[in-house]
């Protein structure tokens, strides 16, 4: 046990003693999530438009002016043909043209419908759509502007109710993604690539024939980056919830027990990928390739897993940080108990148990 | 020249005698992108609703069969409690709730006051915005249907309305593909540019076997040439693999050059190796040059308009990204592609670029030591 507790020592050393890797490991989570907070949102801001007013009346100019003034969209260009639309779209930087019909004010009083073509760039389609979407509804409150002392229509009305998250936060969002991401990364990637440097530089022999047994060495492995792991889940919820209003309705207890599961799944898979690879190199593509891009895409962190095809959605089950997001949503934006998640846990519990077995496995076979 | 030669010829041994990596570089990018081109969606297509219909009147019947024959939803069930239903938006199971009140029909029918209640499931922020502009834009066109029963009535005629159309250029059929593919594109190859070569010196340095290469007579410049000009030849061959991919099994367009992308590609390429060489010169062991190409990594990505538009960001987001190599590329290889934008559409985001690659590979040069 003295022996497992010197090497354990001389591994939070190793580690710790790394100023630059140290600073990465604890700057990382802070400023990705100050950046990711701050910047990253889907919401339409000062899209670049630009305008073909046929018209140019005072119903058209006062049109323009209430959509330039929503702050949805800034007036960069004013076009004098249709033929313009093209070469204006392929320099990339308008994403919308509007086009005011000829009379278009006259039409509007005299005939009661004026028209508005819209052009939208749809090279981004979700963009183009949410234009479209925002535009209508500018127009709409125009309509009833215009038309007001009338008796309007009848019509049905909505009213609209958000569950967990009523300001409709994108942060709200992106920290359990962030928080599964690195996670994930941190700890598979760090570990995977430990134990594969102890091989490419020839010492995990020396260690191998140390009197400690290979599980106590595994463990004075990880258990640095568990360690780390865990200050930085800490320190993702704390500034999600201290800085961004990111609410932890469910228990915090429950939640940092989740976390640990989820940095054991992790270091599990860096176990295994380490038993498998030969050199730091492979260990860090693997670990990086294989980690990185499914856990942003296919995890539900940023695209709902439900708009998937369907072989993707089965296949997006296999996915850990899937069944962790779920987890932490639900205890964080839901509030809700362990009888809400045991079934994502479960999962968990079974895939570390999984990656264990498998790296024992592997592990013994090297051995010999 | 000869020099070069020989030691290109010791890199690409090196490269292609690692069997264990060859996969990795060249296998595993081609099948992300073809699977997680079809997972980067935000293509609304099976949206899960709870109707809670305690009307059970004709109106509230036919606003029911309207979400169900339109393709962005499926009504997963009907019920009469708010409870049961709010329960089933926990689960996670249903992202909205329609809620018909006893009165709906009745009051449909008297044309007083009828509203449907509308509960989303907001977890998933941006999602939550479209259920709910789709759920409005489903019953505005009921209201239209229901409209020429009180047209008779002659209400409807004095009202003066802006009419809008639209219509959606390069992309009309709205495809997730052709914008997501390109980009996802440019990060595979980014990733599989900026690890090998910020991983590769330092490899040399951890290894010892550097020092063998600082006591021959070979110059700096060939040294780091050699260890560049592979992944550059492994970024255009992976680029190629991608667009050939893209068009041929995708069938996505590619209306502009095919020279033009690879001329970009050089120049990013360049950026990248230089900075990924950079990376190298500065670290001692692969984990840190790792830790370091990560960290910048993460962050060009998600602030490179590959997931959500640049536009969207707060003014200093947006400054911050005329730093970001990988968001030029993207916007440059999507315009190229989608729209077939050509040389002069793309200069200035082609010079930045050039700055960029002279900038990285200069300073990457003058901070490897030969001596350590």
């Amino acid at each position: 046990m003295n022996r497992f507790i010197g090497f354990l020592k001389k591994e939070f050393y190793h580690i710790f003693r790394d100023k630059r890797s140290m600073l990465i490991l604890f700057g990382m989570p802070i400023v990705q999530i100050m950046l990711f907070g701050y910047v990253i949102s889907t919401d339409l801001k000062d899209v670049k438009m630009a305008v073909l007013d046929h018209s140019k009346d005072e119903y058209s100019t006062e049109i323009i002016n209430k959509i330039t003034s929503s702050g949805y969209f800034s007036l960069t260009e004013n076009l004098e043909s249709v033929e313009e639309a093209d070469a204006v779209f392929r320099k990339g930087d308008v994403k919308l043209i509007l086009v005011f019909e000829p009379d278009f004010g006259k039409n509007l009083i005299k005939n009661s419908k004026g028209n508005i073509q819209i052009l939208t760039d749809a090279s981004d389609p979700n963009t183009a759509n949410l234009e479209v979407n925002y535009l209508q509804g500018i127009l709409q409150n125009y309509n009833i502007k215009i038309n007001s002392g009338k008796k309007r229509p009848f019509s049905i009305q909505t009213k609209t109710r958000m569950y967990f998250n009523s300001n409709l936060e994108s942060v709200f969002m992106f920290i359990p993604g962030i928080m599964a991401t690195i996670l994930m990364l941190v700890s598979a990637m760090m570990t995977s690539i430990s134990i594969a440097r102890e091989k490419e530089l020839g010492t995990m022999e020396i260690l191998l024939v140390s009197p400690l047994n290979p599980l106590q060495i595994i463990l004075g492995k990880v258990t640095p980056y568990l360690v780390l792991s865990f200050i930085n889940a800490l320190v993702i919820v704390g500034m999600g919830y201290f800085i961004f209003g990111v609410p932890i309705l469910g228990s915090f207890a429950l939640l940092m027990a989740e976390c640990i599961l989820f940095i054991f799944l992790a270091l599990s898979i860096g176990i295994y990928i380490s038993t498998v690879s030969k050199s730091q190199q492979v260990a860090m593509m693997l670990s990086m390739f294989g980690l990185m891009l499914p856990t942003i895409i296919l995890s539900g962190f940023i695209f709902p897993i439900r708009n998937m095809p369907i072989p993707l959605q089965v296949i997006s089950n296999i996915i850990p940080p899937k069944w962790f997001i779920i987890i932490l949503k639900n205890i964080m934006l839901k509030g809700v108990g362990f009888e809400y998640v045991w079934k994502e846990t479960l999962i968990l519990i079974v895939m570390t148990m999984g990656f264990i077995g498998l790296s024992l496995k592997k592990f013994k076979i090297r051995l010999e | 020249m000869r020099i070069l030669k020989y030691l290109l010829q010791k890199e690409f041994l090196q490269i292609f005698r690692n069997k264990s990596m060859l996969p990795i570089i060249f296998v595993m990018p081609i099948l992300q992108l073809c699977v997680l081109s079809f997972a980067a969606t935000y293509d609304m297509k099976n949206t899960n609703l709870y109707v809670v219909d305690k009307d059970l009147s004709s109106h509230s019947r036919e606003l029911i069969s309207k979400f169900n024959g339109s393709p962005f939803f499926t009504v997963k069930e009907i019920g009469f409690s708010e409870k049961e239903a709010e329960k089933e938006i926990f689960r996670d199971n249903i992202d909205a709730i329609l809620v018909f009140n006893k009165d709906f029909g009745k009051s449909v029918d008297l044309k007083t006051q009828a509203s449907v209640q509308i509960l989303v499931n907001a977890i998933n922020a941006s999602s939550a915005g479209l259920y709910n502009a789709y759920i409005n834009s489903v019953i505005l066109d009921y209201n239209e249907d229901i409209k020429p029963n009180f047209a008779k009535l002659g209400q409807d005629n004095q009202h003066n309305i802006v009419k809008t159309t639209y219509s959606h250029q390069f992309n009309p059929e709205m495809k997730y593909i052709p914008y997501m593919l390109p980009g996802l594109l440019v990060l595979l190859v980014t990733v599989i540019s900026l690890f090998l070569s910020a991983m590769n010196v330092v490899r040399e340095k951890e290894i010892g076997t550097i020092e063998q290469i600082n006591v021959t007579p070979i110059k700096k410049s060939q040294f780091l040439m050699a260890k560049l000009i592979p992944f550059l030849v492994i970024g255009f061959f992976e680029l190629g693999l991608g667009l050939l991919i893209a068009v041929f099994a995708f069938n996505i367009p590619l209306l502009g050059s095919v020279w033009l992308i690879y001329l970009v590609a050089f120049v990013y390429l360049a950026t990248i190796l230089g900075f990924g060489l950079l990376i190298s010169t500065q670290t001692d062991t692969q984990q840190q040059a790792m830790f370091i190409a990560w960290f910048f990594m993460v962050i060009f990505l998600l602030m490179g308009g590959l997931f959500t538009p640049i536009e969207s960001m707060p003014e200093w987001g947006q400054k911050l990204n005329s730093l970001n190599p990988i968001a030029y590329f993207i916007k440059i290889i999507r315009m190229i592609m989608l729209k077939g934008s050509g040389f002069f559409d793309i200069l200035r985001e082609l010079a930045i670029l050039g700055i960029f690659a002279i900038s990285t590979i200069t300073i990457a040069v003058r901070m490897y030591r030969k001596v350590s």
